[in-house]
C-alpha cells in the first residue's frame, strides 16, 4: 500500500503493476508514476512534454 | 535471446508487450530512457534486439541512433523514427515512392506561409512538424483565421512551430483509418470516427473494425516500406481518387484496436521482434 503524494489516500497496488505505470488516485484523480512497486512507492506522473506522443 | 526494451512511463500498450514476451517465456531488460546513460565510446552491448516504445520522440531519436551505431538491431530503426517523427520527412519518403498524399506547402516565414496558404486554397491543416496525439493541428478557413494563428505561432511558439507544414485539407466525412503493419503485412485496420475533424483516438475518436482489403492493404505496406519498414501505424483517408497516405506512426499505440479488430496485436509485434533478433 502507499499514499497519494497530493490527498494521501490509501492506495493497494495491483499485482500485475508494473513499476513505470502511470495510476490515477481513486481519491483526488491525481495521476501517479509507479515508482516501486515491492515496497509500494508513487509520485506524482511527468507532465506532458512536447515531442510526446506516438 | 537477449532482448531490451527502450521506455520510460508504462502505458497500456507496453503493459501488453511486456505480457506478450512473457507469455513465450522470454525475458528482457528494461531501458528507462529517463536513468540511461550512454556512453558514446562504449561500443559493444549484449543485445540481440531492442524494442523502442519511448513517448519522448527525442529520446528515442538519440538512443535508437546509438544503439545501431553500436550494431544493435531495433525496432523499430533510428531512420524509421527519424522520418516518422517529422512530418516533412514521412512526405517526402512517401512522395519519392509515388505513394498518394495531400499536397503539402513547407514556408519558414508567416508572410512565404500566407502565401502558400492561399496558392493551396482554403481550407488547409497546418501542423507542427514534429508532434503527435493530434496537438496543435489547425484548419484553417479564411485568410482572417491563418493571419491569427500564423502571428501566434510565430510569437508564442519555439523556433520549431515557425517551421510551417501546410497541408491540403482532404475531407473525410468524419472518419479516416488506421491500419497496423507489422513487417512485409499489414495485420489489421481501424476506422477512426468523430464529429470533429481531428479524428485521432487520443482526442475522442471512436474505433470500429475496418477490413484490411486488398488496398488498404497495399498501400500501408508500400507506405511503410517508404519509411524504411517495421512496426508501424498508417493513416489513411478515403478519398474519391482512392487511399491516400496521411501519416506514418512509428510507436504506434493500439490499446483501443485489439479488441475491436480480433488481432493480438503485442503478440504480432513480440513475433516480428523475436523474428529480428534472430537475423
Amino acid at each position: 500500500m502507499a499514499l497519494c503524494t497530493e490527498c494521501e489516500a490509501e492506495i493497494t497496488l495491483e499485482s500485475s503493476t508494473e513499476v513505470g505505470e502511470i495510476i490515477q488516485c481513486p481519491d483526488c484523480g491525481l495521476d501517479l508514476e509507479v515508482i516501486s512497486v515491492e515496497p509500494a512507492e508513487l509520485a506524482p506522473a511527468p507532465e506532458e512534454e512536447e515531442d510526446w506522443g506516438e | 535471446m537477449r532482448i531490451g526494451i527502450l521506455c520510460s512511463l508504462v502505458r497500456k500498450e507496453e503493459k501488453l508487450l511486456f505480457d506478450a514476451f512473457r507469455s513465450r517465456g522470454l525475458d528482457f531488460v528494461r531501458i528507462d530512457d529517463r536513468e540511461v546513460i550512454l556512453d558514446l565510446h562504449q561500443r559493444r552491448w549484449e543485445f540481440d534486439v531492442i524494442l523502442e516504445r519511448c513517448i519522448n520522440h527525442s529520446r528515442a531519436l538519440h538512443t535508437l541512433r546509438y544503439f545501431n551505431d553500436c550494431g544493435v538491431r531495433t525496432v523499430n530503426t533510428y531512420e524509421v523514427a527519424s522520418t516518422c517523427g517529422d512530418k516533412l520527412l514521412t512526405t517526402l519518403a512517401l512522395i519519392r515512392d509515388g505513394i498518394p498524399t495531400p499536397p503539402v506547402l513547407v514556408a519558414h516565414t508567416p508572410e512565404s506561409a500566407l502565401q502558400a496558404i492561399e496558392r493551396l486554397g482554403y481550407p488547409v491543416v497546418l501542423k507542427p512538424a514534429v508532434g503527435s496525439w493530434g496537438r496543435l493541428l489547425s484548419k484553417v478557413n479564411d485568410r482572417e483565421a491563418a493571419e491569427a494563428i500564423l502571428e501566434h505561432k510565430e510569437t508564442l511558439g519555439s523556433y520549431h512551430h515557425s517551421i510551417f507544414y501546410i497541408q491540403k485539407y482532404v475531407e473525410k466525412h468524419g472518419r479516416d483509418i488506421r491500419s497496423f503493419v507489422v513487417g512485409d503485412q499489414t495485420i489489421c485496420a481501424i476506422y477512426r470516427t468523430s464529429p470533429h475533424w481531428i479524428t485521432n483516438t487520443a482526442r475522442g475518436g471512436v474505433a470500429t473494425n475496418c477490413p484490411v482489403t486488398g488496398e488498404v492493404n497495399e498501400i500501408s505496406v508500400r507506405a511503410a516500406k517508404a519509411v524504411g519498414g517495421g512496426v508501424v501505424a498508417i493513416d489513411l483517408f478515403e478519398t474519391p481518387d482512392g487511399l491516400m497516405v496521411n501519416e506514418v506512426n512509428y510507436t504506434m499505440e493500439f490499446r483501443n484496436s485489439i479488441d475491436t479488430t480480433g488481432v493480438d496485436i503485442p503478440a504480432r509485434v513480440v513475433d516480428y521482434v523475436i523474428e529480428v533478433g534472430r537475423k
